[in-house]
């Protein structure tokens, strides 16, 4: 059952801002996706490895060659508010 | 030649005779594009300098220069890949002022063989829809019939192809986004196996199921967009070092002796409206015709599918899409000041503000999932049934070359129908997730018609890596199709 608060709880981690109408209709379709989903727990996979992506990684060596590919000002071309070439936030500190 | 039915070697051949010019293709489907795009909303973006940038091919030509197979192309690419200079959304608020400064590995090799973006397509936001209903952009029109639905979330590019306001387009599918709007609006529809095709500049939605692939009018067309798309790539680690494909040039339509599989469970789940099945029966009738031999197969997790790709691709979108914070691109919440405002204040109001209603839904339903005290029970439950899953498809590609299934349960439904009820709307990706969960490649055939005039298509499924073989098999089936030369009629 995923209730109200824990809506707000998991809007919280998420940095989410939610209404209190989203948080009561994300309730109800939650809480029913996640009992139709949940019936995987029947299953047995007791030393079974989870398959966290579908191909086979290696590992691969190259050079350490330098390669521009962006200019500064193009990477900043998006930025919401900027000062010269730094981005502009709330404070963090 | 009619450029609404022309294929890519047709074009070709037309353009080194210079009988027509790659500018003059371009205009006739920009004036195309621009004359149809307000009553089926396929496109995010046009680009009006495409006539220009075709005129780059002609100018090859009149050298002596040699062209790429896509020479002259007109593409419609949906707009979760990046096109340097050309406004990139994921069909999102969040991104609606974005402007890549990079070109998608996949648009960077279509330009390379000599193909032209017409345009950025509309798609469900973030990838994450059925219906493309979910675009802050609005909901497409599906050319057959403009009050249903043209599938998602490559709802955009199918509608724009079935329509012929492009040559070709491309789509990327996480559980079936390519697949089946590819069969909604009667068009061939391919997504690869994971590791073809480099995922670098695709916006990412859940990156272990993502991958892009042909949206286009024949099996031909396919596997020539396929062979200029794939490869290895050093930007994306996942993609597989394998040697350049030809499918093309390996198209074969003799498949006698093929073994074709069906999976039982599939044909035991409810709710499959019987002009689906009836589709799949004429289909495999046809196969027999052409000398296909066909084996019963069994993937008994069937119905664990849909729960644990819902988890697995909730999970990882959490993760991918925090990276939305409105700090060095995108949508920032607007604030009177920032300097009494607290961080996470600002990040809230922002992502609260950015994403629409089913991003949040999945965001929530993955940090839950992800979250301390249920990670175990959820994420790593679904990776663990997700590697049963995958190796009950590799028995089953013990004993047959490909599968032929429905790709849906149904055809294209009516705009708004379905939206109210998430749940529903999972379900019905019963048929397409388990290819992405096992990586496999998979594609929609467009096949028949429902009695409301709707098409309707079946899907194959290949063994990893074996596309050859399921292109192979849709090249001799498509010859056979109630589909075969009939197009969307929109005025």
């Amino acid at each position: 059952m995923i209730d109200k608060k824990t809506i707000e709880h998991i809007a919280k981690l998420s940095r989410l801002s939610v209404t209190e109408a989203e948080a009561q209709t994300f309730s109800d379709q939650l809480t029913k996706a996640l009992d139709h989903f949940k019936k995987i727990s029947e299953l047995d996979t007791e030393g079974v490895e989870p398959l966290v992506t579908p191909s086979e990684i290696e590992s691969i060596w190259r050079e350490d060659v330098f390669i521009k590919m962006n200019t500064t000002e193009e990477l900043m071309s998006n930025a919401p508010e900027k000062v010269g070439n730094l981005f502009k936030v709330p404070p963090v500190v | 030649m009619d450029l609404n039915k022309a294929t890519y070697a047709e074009l070709n051949q037309q353009l080194q005779a210079k009988k027509i010019s790659a500018a003059e293709v371009a205009k006739f489907f920009l004036e195309k594009t621009n004359r149809l795009n307000g009553k089926l909303n396929a496109f995010i973006s046009v680009n009006e300098n495409v006539v220009r940038e075709a005129e780059v091919v002609d100018q090859k030509i009149a050298k002596g220069e040699t062209i790429g197979a896509l020479a002259g192309v007109p593409f419609a690419i949906k707009d979760l890949l990046c096109t340097k200079g050309i406004k990139t959304t994921a069909a999102s608020k969040i991104l609606s002022n974005f402007i890549p400064p990079y070109d998608a590995t996949v648009v960077r090799r279509l330009k390379e063989s000599g193909a032209v973006v017409l345009g950025k397509t509309n798609l469900d936001e973030f990838a994450m829809g059925s219906s493309n209903e979910t675009s802050a952009f609005g909901p497409v029109k599906n050319p057959w019939n403009i009050e249903y639905v043209p599938g998602g979330s490559s709802g955009g590019s199918a509608s724009a192809q079935a329509a012929r306001m492009v040559m070709g387009s491309i789509g990327t599918d996480t559980g079936g986004s390519i697949r089946q709007p590819s069969n909604f609006c009667g068009i061939v529809g391919v997504k690869p196996t994971y590791g073809r095709v480099s995922r670098y500049g695709i916006v990412a939605y859940a990156s272990s199921l993502d991958q892009a692939g042909p949206m286009v009018s024949s099996v031909s067309d396919a596997a020539t967009v396929l062979d200029a798309i794939c490869g290895k790539d050093t930007l994306d680690m996942t993609t597989a070092h394998l040697p350049k494909t030809e499918f093309n040039k390996n198209l074969n339509p003799n498949i006698k002796g093929i073994k074709v599989g069906l999976i039982k469970e599939y044909f035991s789940t409810s709710g499959i409206q019987p002009e689906v099945m009836a589709a799949v029966e004429k289909a495999k009738d046809n196969l027999k015709n052409l000398g296909a031999e066909f084996v019963e197969i069994s993937i008994p997790l069937t119905e664990y599918a849909v729960p644990i790709y819902y988890l697995i691709a909730a999970s990882e979108c959490s993760s991918n899409l925090s990276r939305y914070d409105g700090v060095k691109y995108g949508y920032r919440a607007n604030f009177k000041s920032l300097s009494d405002l607290s961080l996470d204040e600002f990040y809230s109001q922002t992502r609260g503000q950015g994403f629409g209603t089913e991003v949040k839904r999945r965001i929530m339903l993955g940090t839950y999932c992800l979250s301390s005290g249920y990670y175990d029970a959820y994420y790593r439950k679904a990776c663990q049934v997700r590697r049963l899953l995958r190796e009950q498809f590799n028995e089953a590609f013990k004993v047959c070359d490909v599968i032929l299934s429905p790709v849906t349960t149904s055809p294209a439904f009516k705009i708004g129908s379905r939206i109210y009820d998430p749940l529903t709307m999972y379900l019905n990706d019963i048929f397409t997730v388990s290819t992405n969960l096992s990586g496999l490649p998979g594609m929609s055939l467009p096949f028949s018609f429902s009695k409301e005039g709707l098409p309707l298509g079946i899907q194959l499924t290949g063994a990893h890596f074996k596309e050859q073989l399921m292109l192979n098999v849709a090249l001799a089936l498509e010859e056979t199709t109630e589909q075969k030369g009939r197009f969307a009629y929109v005025s």
